[in-house]
């Protein structure tokens, strides 16, 4: 098995890591990272539950390889939070019951704040558009647009 | 976890490289994107020993204006690049609109030109997990001995399902490719052979480098497609036309399909649209002999006939009105 050393920053934190060429990046994230807020929900980039920011733009985590990370920012649901405190985004889906069983919900939230880096007040269609890869089997995806439009608002939460 | 085959992994800075790289490496396989290897990697389709990842070989990545008019895109070029070109979405619709409906936002993110177009050929008995596939002894395709979309015959019919292709060949389109052999280049259209089992005509260790299209300057052009959902799916039919508008007649049109034949089908015959006022039905009347979907996808043949020729009646009448 090929190996090699992996320096990346993930969640704002450098690291480095030995990882298999084969190895996937959500494979490195939940098994080697422990960071087992990214789900795998299908089995070939159909989803989007394993959704995560690489440098800043939401990318399958099912369909890409660890090692090709290497020198990038990787951003998972984990690092949404700061000091103990929910994101905006975060909060919003909680109160607009954008999440139900929840499976989908950390991809959810990475595609989405992945849309409002770039366009921080999205109409329902450009949110639409940026969640077209992301399958909800609980919500009706009516909430989901809810929260992220509740998120993107100024009003208080 | 995701058990995947064991495999090594190149990552060349050339082109050079790139082709070096293959043939020093049993059982090798280009990968750019991955949105489409990928999957079939995890679903124990293909298992190569060896990837050689073109995603860091930065010459392949340009979009350049020819001084002839036309353009030149790289290989490399990710589809969320060639949609939002300004000169590609101005003078080239059919190409822009193609491209922003390829699979969803985070797969055009990294999904590129030359993976679309060497695009694995798709069938519902193939598409799927390897326990799915064991259970069915497999197809003929990949392991086994029988095609079960056309089980009395010896060929596959898996439809090539990439919408990037019909785009490029209404702009007459022409491929580059580097290889062992040095470099080529030839027109997409003659790329692939209607074979869903080899559908691409590329000699081994040979790669895309780059598409080039002629000038847009006097064509309307646009692309439609029909897909079971719509945020997300591969063509169930897929056409681009590219036309001319003389007064009431055509001066000139140019037609291809994706979606339904083993290969993009580039539309014969269209010169008799040519003569006399622009009749759509004279257009429809073509695709019966030319455009034949097989039970490859979970909605029907007749389905996928009567789709490509409604997509095709309404895309060539709004071109022709816009013109
Ligand atoms: C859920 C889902 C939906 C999708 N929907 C669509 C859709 O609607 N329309 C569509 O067209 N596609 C769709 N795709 C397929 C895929 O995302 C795109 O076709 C994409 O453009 C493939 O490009 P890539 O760079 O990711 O290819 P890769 O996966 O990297 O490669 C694909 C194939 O091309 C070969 N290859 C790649 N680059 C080169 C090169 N330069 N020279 C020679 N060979 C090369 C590889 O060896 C491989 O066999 C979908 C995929 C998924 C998972
Ligand atoms: S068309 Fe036949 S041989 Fe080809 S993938 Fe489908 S079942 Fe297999
Ligand atoms: S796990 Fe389903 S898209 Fe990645
Ligand atoms: S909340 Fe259950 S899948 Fe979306």
């Amino acid at each position: 098995m090929s190996k090699s050393m992996l320096r990346l920053n993930l969640n704002g934190q450098n690291g480095e890591y030995a990882v298999a060429d084969n190895m996937l990046l959500i494979d490195f994230l939940r098994e080697v990272a422990h960071l087992t807020g990214t789900k795998m929900g299908c089995d070939g980039g159909e989803c989007g539950a394993c959704t995560v920011l690489i440098d800043g733009r939401p990318q399958l985590s099912c369909l890409t390889l660890a090692a090709s990370c290497a020198g990038r920012h990787v951003e998972t649901v984990e690092g949404c939070a700061q000091g103990g405190r929910l994101s905006r985004l975060q909060r919003a889906f909680n109160e607009k019951l954008g999440s139900q069983c929840g499976y989908c919900t950390p991809g959810m939230i990475m595609a989405a704040e992945g849309l409002l880096r770039t366009n921080p007040h999205p109409t329902d269609s450009e949110t639409q558009e940026a969640l077209g890869g992301n399958i909800c089997r609980c919500t009706g995806y009516v909430k989901i647009i809810e929260s992220v439009r509740a998120a993107a608002s100024g009003e208080p939460l | 976890m995701e058990y995947l085959p064991d495999f090594k992994v190149v990552r060349p800075a050339t082109v050079q490289q790139a082709v070096a790289a293959y043939a020093a490496h049993a059982d090798a396989r280009y990968i750019a994107g991955g949105t489409d290897l990928m999957v079939n990697v995890r679903r124990g389709i293909v298992a190569p020993q060896t990837l050689i990842d073109i995603g860091g070989v930065a010459e392949i990545t340009a979009i350049d204006a020819q001084q002839n008019g036309g353009v030149r895109i790289g290989a490399g070029v990710t589809l969320n690049e060639l949609a939002a070109h300004g000169l590609i979405a101005k003078e080239y619709p059919a190409i822009a609109e193609a491209a922003r409906q390829v699979a969803a936002p985070t797969h055009r993110q990294v999904a590129t030109v030359g993976g679309n177009l060497c695009l694995d050929t798709r069938c519902l008995y193939y598409n799927q997990s390897e326990w799915w596939r064991v259970s069915n002894n497999y197809c003929l395709k990949n392991k086994g001995e029988v095609c079960h979309v056309a089980p009395s015959g010896s060929r596959c019919f898996a439809a090539f399902s990439g919408d990037l292709a019909p785009a490029l060949m209404v702009f007459d389109a022409e491929v580059e490719i580097s290889g062992p052999n040095g470099v080529r280049s030839l027109p997409l259209s003659e790329m692939y052979n209607d074979d869903g089992a080899a559908h691409l005509k590329l000699e081994k260790g040979e790669m895309l480098t780059a598409v080039i299209i002629k000038s847009g300057d006097g064509w309307r052009s646009g692309y439609a497609k029909a897909r079971v959902r719509g945020s997300i799916d591969f063509p169930l039919a897929g056409v681009a036309i590219a036309l001319k508008r003389q007064g009431d007649r055509l001066s000139d049109i140019r037609v291809a399909f994706t979606g339904t034949n083993s290969y993009p089908v580039m539309l014969r015959k269209t010169e008799g649209l040519l003569q006399g006022p622009f009749d759509v039905d004279a257009l429809t009347a073509l695709l019966p002999k030319q455009i034949t979907p097989m039970p490859s996808t979970f909605y029907p043949p007749g389905y996928r006939r009567k789709v490509a020729a409604n997509l095709t009646r309404a895309l060539a009448r709004r071109l022709f009105e816009e013109s």
